[in-house]
Formats: structure tokens, C-alpha cells, sequence
């Protein structure tokens, strides 16, 4: 089971003069929960749709379940499940009828169809609600009744397009265990988002912005190769102090997270926190401590490096603002930063968060010196 | 799981995807109040307005008089024109010019001027005949019409309703018998000798009807899919496009069916319209022109982009089809141009069928020509909307 379940080469797509997805490479491993991390409109949609058959790429090479695509994208829609990032089962249909119409076109037999539905209405706590409409059902419902449509003909490759989008942080936590279930009965599952909590939760995920496949490589192996270390700044005024430590060509950013300021600086820094305290600054900070990356400093910092990158062959006109201003959504209501937890995230040998550990403990790492591995550098620098 | 897929055998696996999608409309259907009363209104409420309201036969004409005899022979006259019911006189002005400024304003359509010598034309009108025509006269003198109409001439049927008076018998007027002249032909008038509109006007409002539901419902039905987001998932499951066009194509079958019984139904009790033909000739015509408006509404659905544009396209569609088909104006006064044009139409065609199904006792061999077309016109259009299908989103 070594032969990846998603093998992409250079997959470029474009859309007349935009460039939605460019060279991307990519190789999912089987049982593995693969994420796209990354902003709105930076081609995960468009990736997922390629990757599907749903989309002739403009470029590249894709095997998908040993299927090369555009060309076999019939025969792997049997093995697929796709969960679109809109709800695309009938409003006006029920539960049950919305089920049972997925069932006749995956062509299960009659009683095998009923004992599936039935599991998956059990499943995904849905059997209260067998005869309401879709239409009527709450976000996480329909999340879940797309969910069990998905996975109805038990594929082994489940595609997700941002399916905790219309979702409370506690349904998106179950959504999670439901996942990882999937993944222990042998799915290989890729899912796109833009919440860092999710992304955490990945076996291994990749960052895009604007096309572009910035990092790969386990939330761990990211947050150790990011090249950055965080200081989280305290004091009077940080308003005031922000934009002064942003000038400092040393940092990477800064982003206040209540009355902290977190700073990302250039690895080259050996000692941080002392070179901070070195630099004049007005109001000079009460209180200066080294803290764990999380993985929304490793999206900064990868995507960051890309926008000086351009900036100097003058393509990109963006300048100025902070690189992380368009940057994805925080991690939502779960807590104020992820990566609190000392796990990581998830680690390949599936092992999940229970949910608490990114919300519960998020200040626990606090002052603990980063671990910065030795380990080969997985963010890309072009 | 690969043995399995292996036993069910893959015609088995399409008929029920498409019994799965047709069945997945009915439920849709079903729910969708709005939809449904259409259904059933549209051909209700079609068929008693236009059954009652398209009249060729041109009743009570408000016209103006202008009586410069003022006479008791005049006002006999008048109440003469009148007793036809053909017009009603609505004013009376004293001279020329104010009639002709009425007709300008469009508050009555013709003129009755009676002149001043009324009398005297009278008297030497009816010592040659009575009709105004009759007989070819030598004289000048003695042919002189009796009064003049001024018509707005820019409406035609108007205009010829009111020269179908030029001939009328005086025989009030003259206390005398008409004069019967022997016409150039005798006319026969076969399937409606009452010339009821009435007649020609509700089988070819089945067709009308039909061509606006069915285009306008199998329009709407896979841009629809789009528009609400369905269809993302649904390419993404094994289902071929054909099947997809046949599971959304079957319902609405059923629908027509409905659609022309109520109407049929209707015609025969409220406007005495007779079911002449074979009702297999009339089941195979009419399923038939369903199965091509049905798949003409496909390939709209494939070629819009959002169901505004299908309603608008069928609009498109709808308007030549009423115009062109011979529903409202004989086929065979068109232009060539437009007769090509019609030709394209499955509701020329249908017209046709129906019309002499329902009115001539046409067998299915009469009307075989038209029906094959619309069959051939059917497959054609499921063919172009499988193919134009694409399930990819690029």
C-alpha cells in the first residue's frame, strides 16, 4: 500500500488570462487525510475539481486510483466521493429520498441500499430527521447528510471542499471523528480548507496561495521547517508598537492576538527575544517570550516569502500591507490560537486530537522554546 | 465489490438510474405547488380564453352615423345595418369630417354616410334590384349606391366585415323579396359548416399549450440542476447523459397526456369541438409532438446558462410557434421564408396532424408523413442535448 492514491505532476489549470492553479505537484498516500490550506480563490476548488475529472487540467499529469485523468475520469467516478463545497443534494427532497436517489444511481441493489442507508442515517445521527427535507435541516445537518451521500457507495478516495464551512466548531469536531473513522476503514480522504484548526488535524497538508503550492509536508514537519521563530509581545499601546516592529526587515510579520503581539522573525535571529529587546521601541515592550509555531505562522511565513519573492521581479504589485492580510480565517471559535497543543495535530500514525487539546490548552505552550528540528526544510522557496 | 459490479449487468444498472431520476422528478414535481398548478391552469383557463376570445367572425363593430337624408328612410336603413349585428352605431355625427376625426381617434372603425338624396337612389335602386351590386348595371345612374362606408382600412379582418356588407338585401327598405342571383359557385363547407372558430382554434391550442409547457419545463430542467447546485454531484456519480435525459423527459410526458385530455375534454363540452379521427391516430400524433417539444426544451437547457435564459429562449420558441405553425393564419399564405422557417416548427407539423385527426377523420396513414418528422425531430433533439451534455464543468 506504498503507491499513492493521488499522483499530480505539474497540474496547471487555467481560466483565460488567470492562472487558478499553476505546476502543482502532488502525491497523496493511501489512508491519509491530505488538507489543501489556503484563502479563498487560491485554486484548492479548482485542484479538487481537477482531481475529480470535472475539469480538464490545462496542463500536467494526474493519476487518480491508478486512473489517469481527464481520460478515465468515468471509470474512477464509481470509486470517488465527492462532498462539493455547496450543498448539492435536493433541498426539496428528504433525508432518506436523497439517500435512496444517490443509492439507484451508484446502482446498489435494493436491499444492500436500505441496510447502507440505514447504517450511514445511524452514522451521522441523522435517523431523527429521515423524512425532514433537506432544505429544512440545519448546516451541520446537511453536512452530514452530504457526508453519508458521499460515502454512501463506500468509495476509497473521498474528496472534501471545504465541508465545515456551514459549521458550529462542536459538529466540526464530530464531522473530524467521523472522518478519521472513514480513514481507519481504509478511505484515503483530501480535504480543502481554510481553517487552521482543520488543517491541523491533517496527516500531511499542503499550503496554496494564488495557485501556487507554497509547503508540504506533515503539520509537525511544517511548523519545525518554517524558518521563522514567534515571539508573542506584550505591552502598552501595541498599536502603536505594531507597525514599528512590522518596518524591522528582520520580521516577518506581526499579528495582534488580543493584548499580545505575535511576531514571526527570521530564523537567522538566533535569540529572538534579545534581539527584540535590542531594538528601540516606543512604548519598549512589558514582557517578551519565545512560543511554539503554529501552523497559522507556518502559512504566514511560507505564503510571506512568495509575496517578497515576486515583489522583486515586480509582477506583484502588493506591498506594504502585512503578507498574512489576506491570509485564511484563524481557527474560528475553537480557540484564539491553534498549536497549543503539544501534539501537532494529528501525527501519520492517525492518532487524533480529541478537540480539546487545540482549544483547552492553548496557553500552555506558552514561553516553551519552539522545537526547530533539524529537519530538512519542506516549505518551497522559489 | 468488483464481482458484484460484474452480476449486475449494465442495462439493468441504466434503467434504473433513469427510473431513479425520473422518479427523483415526480418527487420534485409533486412538491412544487406552483409548478403543478400550471399544470393544470394553463390548459384551463388557455383553452376557455382563447376558446371564447379568438373569433374571426367580427361581431358588433362600433361605428359612427352620418345621416344627411334625416328621414324615415334613413333611419330604416340604419336600423337595417344594424339588425346584421355585423356593427353597432355608437355616435352620430353631422357631417363628414367629424366621423372621420372619430375613426382617427379609434373610437369607432368605419362611417356610415347616408346622403341627402337618399331617397331618390332609393327609388332607382329598387326598381333595378335590391342588392347594391345587382345587376350589372348600363347606367351610372341607376347603379349608384345607395349610402357610403369609410373604413379604418388599416385593420384587414375589419375591413372585410365591413365589405361583406356592401351586398346585403334591402329588402326591408324596398318592401319587396330580395332578388336572388345565381352565384359564379356553389360552396360546400366540409367538418365545420357553421364556421365556428371555435372549431379550428382548440386543436391547435394543444398544440400551443404543449409547446409552451413541455419547451419551457424540460428548459428549465438541467440549467436548474446548475443554478441550485445539484449538478456538481450529480456528474460526479456514474449517470450518462442520455439516461439523464430520459429520466427528466418521462414525467413530463405524463403531464402532456394530462394537458390534452383536459383540454380535448374541455372542447368537446364547452365548445362542442368533435373527436372525428381514431384516438390511436390522435395518442400516436400528440405523444408524438410531446416527445420533440420535450426534447427541444433539452437542448435549450443545454445551451442556457440560467433558467431566466430557457424562459427567455422558449419565449423565442413559443412566439413563431403561434405565429407561424397555421395556428392563427393559414400556413400557405406565408412567404416561402416563413414557410421554411414553420417547417423547422414541430407545432407546424403538429397542426397539422391534429387538425386532421380531430376534424377530417385523418387515419394514422394520413397523417404519417408529419408524425415520422416529429418523431425523427424527437431523437435528433435527445441526441444534440446527450452529446451537448458535457459533464465536465469546463
Amino acid at each position: 500500500m506504498t503507491e499513492p492514491v493521488i499522483e499530480a505532476r505539474g497540474l496547471t489549470r487555467r481560466f483565460g488570462e488567470l492562472t487558478a492553479v499553476d505546476a502543482l505537484d502532488l502525491s497523496v498516500a493511501p489512508q491519509t487525510i491530505y488538507g489543501f490550506l489556503g484563502p479563498n480563490g487560491c485554486g484548492k476548488t479548482t485542484t479538487v475539481r481537477m482531481l475529480t475529472g470535472l475539469l480538464t487540467p490545462s496542463a500536467g499529469e494526474v493519476t487518480v486510483l491508478g486512473h489517469a485523468l481527464p481520460r478515465d475520469a468515468e471509470r474512477l467516478k464509481r470509486q470517488i466521493g465527492y462532498m462539493t463545497q455547496r450543498f448539492s443534494l435536493y433541498d426539496d427532497l428528504s433525508v432518506s429520498e436523497n439517500l435512496r436517489f444517490v443509492a439507484e444511481i451508484y446502482g446498489l441493489g435494493r436491499r444492500a441500499a436500505r441496510r447502507r442507508i440505514d447504517a450511514l442515517l445511524a452514522t451521522y445521527a441523522l435517523e431523527p430527521m429521515r423524512h425532514r427535507r433537506a432544505g429544512q435541516m440545519s448546516g451541520g445537518q446537511r453536512q452530514r447528510l452530504a457526508l453519508a451521500a458521499a460515502t454512501l457507495h463506500s468509495p476509497s478516495l473521498l474528496f472534501l471542499d471545504e465541508p465545515t464551512s456551514a459549521v458550529d466548531p462542536e459538529n466540526r469536531r464530530d464531522f473530524w471523528e467521523r472522518l478519521f473513522d472513514l480513514v481507519e476503514g481504509g478511505a484515503t480522504i483530501l480535504v480543502s480548507t481554510h481553517y487552521m484548526d482543520e488543517a491541523e488535524r491533517c496527516h500531511r497538508l499542503a499550503i496554496m496561495e494564488r495557485g501556487h503550492k507554497r509547503a508540504d509536508g506533515s503539520p509537525a514537519e511544517l511548523m519545525a521547517a518554517m524558518g521563522a521563530r514567534v515571539v508573542e509581545v506584550e505591552g502598552r499601546d501595541l498599536r502603536r508598537l505594531k507597525p514599528q516592529i512590522t518596518r524591522l526587515p528582520e520580521v516577518i510579520s506581526a499579528a495582534q492576538l488580543g493584548s499580545r503581539l505575535r511576531v514571526l522573525v527570521r530564523d537567522r535571529v538566533a535569540d529572538p527575544v534579545a534581539w527584540l529587546q535590542a531594538q528601540a521601541l516606543d512604548p519598549s515592550p512589558t514582557r517578551l517570550t519565545q512560543v511554539r509555531p503554529s501552523l497559522e505562522d507556518v502559512f504566514v511565513t511560507s505564503t510571506g516569502r512568495r509575496i517578497e519573492a515576486s515583489a522583486d521581479d515586480g509582477r506583484e504589485g502588493r506591498t506594504g500591507s502585512g503578507p498574512g492580510s489576506s491570509g485564511p480565517k484563524g481557527s474560528g471559535l475553537t480557540g484564539s490560537s491553534p498549536g497549543g497543543s503539544s501534539s501537532g495535530g494529528c501525527g501519520p500514525d492517525g492518532s487524533s486530537p480529541d478537540g480539546s487539546g487545540s482549544s483547552k490548552n492553548d496557553h500552555a505552550g506558552n514561553g516553551k522554546p519552539s522545537t526547530l528540528a533539524s529537519a530538512t526544510p519542506a516549505v518551497r522557496d522559489d | 465489490m468488483a464481482i458484484s459490479a460484474l452480476l449486475q449487468s449494465a442495462p439493468l444498472q441504466s434503467v434504473r438510474r433513469i427510473g431513479a431520476i425520473l422518479l427523483k422528478e415526480l418527487t420534485q414535481l409533486r412538491r412544487d405547488r406552483t409548478t403543478l398548478g400550471m399544470v393544470i391552469m394553463i390548459p384551463l383557463i388557455q383553452l376557455v380564453l382563447f376558446g371564447y376570445a379568438i373569433n374571426t367572425n367580427v361581431r358588433d363593430i362600433p361605428v359612427a352615423l352620418v345621416d344627411q337624408a334625416n328621414s324615415g328612410i334613413s333611419r330604416v336603413l340604419a336600423q337595417t345595418v344594424q339588425a346584421t349585428q355585423v356593427v353597432r352605431f355608437t355616435e352620430q355625427h353631422p357631417d363628414i369630417p367629424s366621423a372621420r376625426d372619430a375613426i382617427t381617434e379609434g373610437r369607432v372603425r368605419a362611417a356610415l354616410i347616408i346622403p341627402a338624396d337618399l331617397s331618390q337612389r332609393v327609388a332607382r335602386s329598387g326598381s333595378v334590384g335590391a342588392g347594391l351590386e345587382t345587376p350589372p348595371a348600363s347606367d351610372v345612374q341607376t347603379s349608384r349606391p345607395v349610402a357610403q362606408w369609410i373604413v379604418d382600412g388599416s385593420d384587414t379582418i375589419i375591413a372585410s366585415a365591413i365589405k361583406g356588407l356592401r351586398a346585403m338585401p334591402l329588402t326591408e327598405l324596398l318592401r319587396r323579396p330580395a332578388n336572388r342571383n345565381t352565384p359564379t359557385f356553389a360552396v360546400a363547407l366540409l367538418f365545420n359548416p357553421e364556421q365556428r372558430t371555435a372549431i379550428n382554434i382548440v386543436p391547435g391550442l394543444i398544440g400551443i399549450i404543449l409547446t409552451m409547457t413541455m419547451v419551457m419545463f424540460t428548459s428549465a430542467a438541467i440549467v436548474r440542476e446548475a443554478e441550485r447546485g445539484n449538478m456538481e454531484m450529480l456528474i460526479n456519480t456514474p449517470v450518462r447523459p442520455l439516461e439523464l435525459m430520459l429520466g427528466k423527459i418521462v414525467p413530463y410526458i405524463a403531464i402532456g397526456i394530462i394537458q390534452t385530455a383536459i383540454i380535448l375534454l374541455l372542447g368537446h363540452l364547452i365548445f362542442g369541438v368533435p373527436l372525428t379521427g381514431s384516438l390511436a391516430a390522435l395518442a400516436v400524433t400528440t405523444l408524438a409532438f410531446i416527445g420533440a417539444s420535450l426534447a427541444l426544451g433539452l437542448v435549450l437547457s443545454t445551451i442556457a446558462t440560467s433558467q431566466l435564459q430557457a424562459m427567455q429562449m422558449t419565449v423565442f420558441i413559443l412566439l413563431p410557434s403561434i405565429l407561424l405553425s397555421g395556428f392563427m393564419f393559414p400556413y400557405e399564405g406565408m412567404p416561402a421564408l416563413a414557410q421554411y422557417i414553420a417547417e423547422v416548427l414541430p407545432a407546424t407539423h403538429f397542426m397539422r396532424t391534429i387538425r386532421a385527426v380531430m376534424l377530417r377523420e385523418a387515419s394514422l396513414e394520413d397523417v404519417a408523413e408529419d408524425t415520422l418528422w416529429l418523431l425523427g425531430f424527437m431523437l435528433i433533439g435527445l441526441l444534440v442535448a446527450s452529446l451537448r451534455f458535457k459533464k465536465r464543468l469546463d
